[in-house]
């Protein structure tokens, strides 16, 4: 059986990358390494997980160099050789080893009013959305974000820039101005518009390219920025 | 700087660079048709003085410059050195300035 030679990071913002050696298995993911560390190296190490399917979105990792999630990607997919560097997502702080505190990446999404506002009561009766108008299929496109956090990662702007709102957030502003039942459109294009939002974004469109939904927050950010132009002009922002 | 003044220097960013990409384009050709036979002054200046239609392209284009880099510098300078808030927009707005000023002059003096 041959071995595989991984470097994780240990620490929390000050720390260095400690190096393990893994059995090498077969189909193994890059978290069946990280779960063979903790549970047979290394007790102490931290790191995140909870369905292991890519339902849950919290085991994203840098690994080599890519934010990914850790439990969909195979480590034959991520190494020529037999070697692995597993390191906390970035733009995030790192609390311990691979656990980033993902406080900023989800109340920014608040910032950018990523809540639903009801325009009606439990009283009237249900809203019809044609599953094939445009803002239904606008919503479509990006309503399956499960905030792992990899495009915030991935993001140069936000590297640059700790006020950018990011990918995910935006996405999901996005989401909800294209939602025919939200009654808050004014102010979240107001949250979204200017220096720390869409108009930011430079299209480098790492945050689509990484995506493991292939979701394409760029096109949502273009769409913000459109709107948040047309609300502008007509004296709305 | 209010967020309906950040789109708008978006807006203009996005605007003048459309300018400018016709701008370059009839630029380099007149450039590389303008050298055929040797450059000279003379030459240039027999093309351009007193031309109403030069003169009107090369201020669109100077113009377009004065809006376009400094609203790219401004983006430039606030990820790069973190620089937010007032002196940044006084800084790229004497930066519009001096580019418009700059090449407008240069434009007279081909002109008149
Ligand atoms: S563990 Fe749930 S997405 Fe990876």
């Amino acid at each position: 059986m041959s071995t595989l030679e991984v470097k994780v990071w240990r620490g929390g913002e000050e720390g260095e990358f400690q190096r393990f050696e893994v059995p090498r298995l077969e189909s193994q993911t890059v978290l069946d390494v990280v779960t063979h560390i903790q549970r047979h190296l290394d007790p102490t190490l931290s790191y995140r997980f909870a369905c292991r399917v890519g339902m849950c979105g919290s085991c994203a990792m840098v690994v080599n160099g890519r934010a990914r999630w850790t439990c969909r990607t195979h480590v034959a997919d991520v190494t020529d050789g037999d070697s692995l560097e597993i390191a906390p997502l970035k733009n995030l702080p790192v609390i311990k080893d691979l656990v980033t505190d993902m406080r900023d990446f989800f109340d920014k999404w608040a910032a950018a009013q990523g809540q639903f506002h009801p325009t009606t009561t439990r009283k009237d009766d249900f809203a019809r959305v044609e599953p094939e108008s445009p803002e239904r299929q606008q919503v479509d496109a990006g309503i399956e974000c499960i905030g792992c956090g990899v495009c915030y990662s991935s993001c140069d702007v936000v590297s640059w820039n700790p006020e950018y709102l990011g990918p995910a957030a935006m996405n999901r502003a996005w989401t909800l101005l294209n939602d025919v039942r939200d009654g808050a459109n004014e102010e979240r294009l107001a949250a979204v518009a200017g220096d720390a939002g869409c108009h930011a974004c430079h299209t480098h469109m790492t945050c689509t390219e990484r995506c493991p939904k292939q979701i394409s927050p760029t096109a949502a950010i273009a769409g913000l920025k459109r709107a948040a132009l047309k609300a502008a002009l007509k004296g709305k922002l | 700087m209010s967020t309906r003044s950040q789109v708008y220097l978006w807006a203009a960013q996005r605007l003048s660079a459309m300018v400018l990409a016709l701008c370059v384009v009839v630029h380099l050709i007149t450039l590389i048709y303008a050298v055929r036979g040797g450059l000279s002054a003379a030459e240039i200046l027999g093309r351009t003085q007193g031309s109403a239609v030069w003169a009107a392209f090369y201020t669109v284009f100077v113009l377009a410059v004065a809006i376009h880099a400094p609203v790219g510098l401004r983006a430039i300078l606030a990820e790069t050195f973190g620089w937010r808030g007032g002196l940044l927009n006084i800084t790229v707005a004497a930066v519009a300035l001096l580019i418009a000023v700059l090449g407008l002059r240069a434009v007279w003096a081909v002109i008149a």
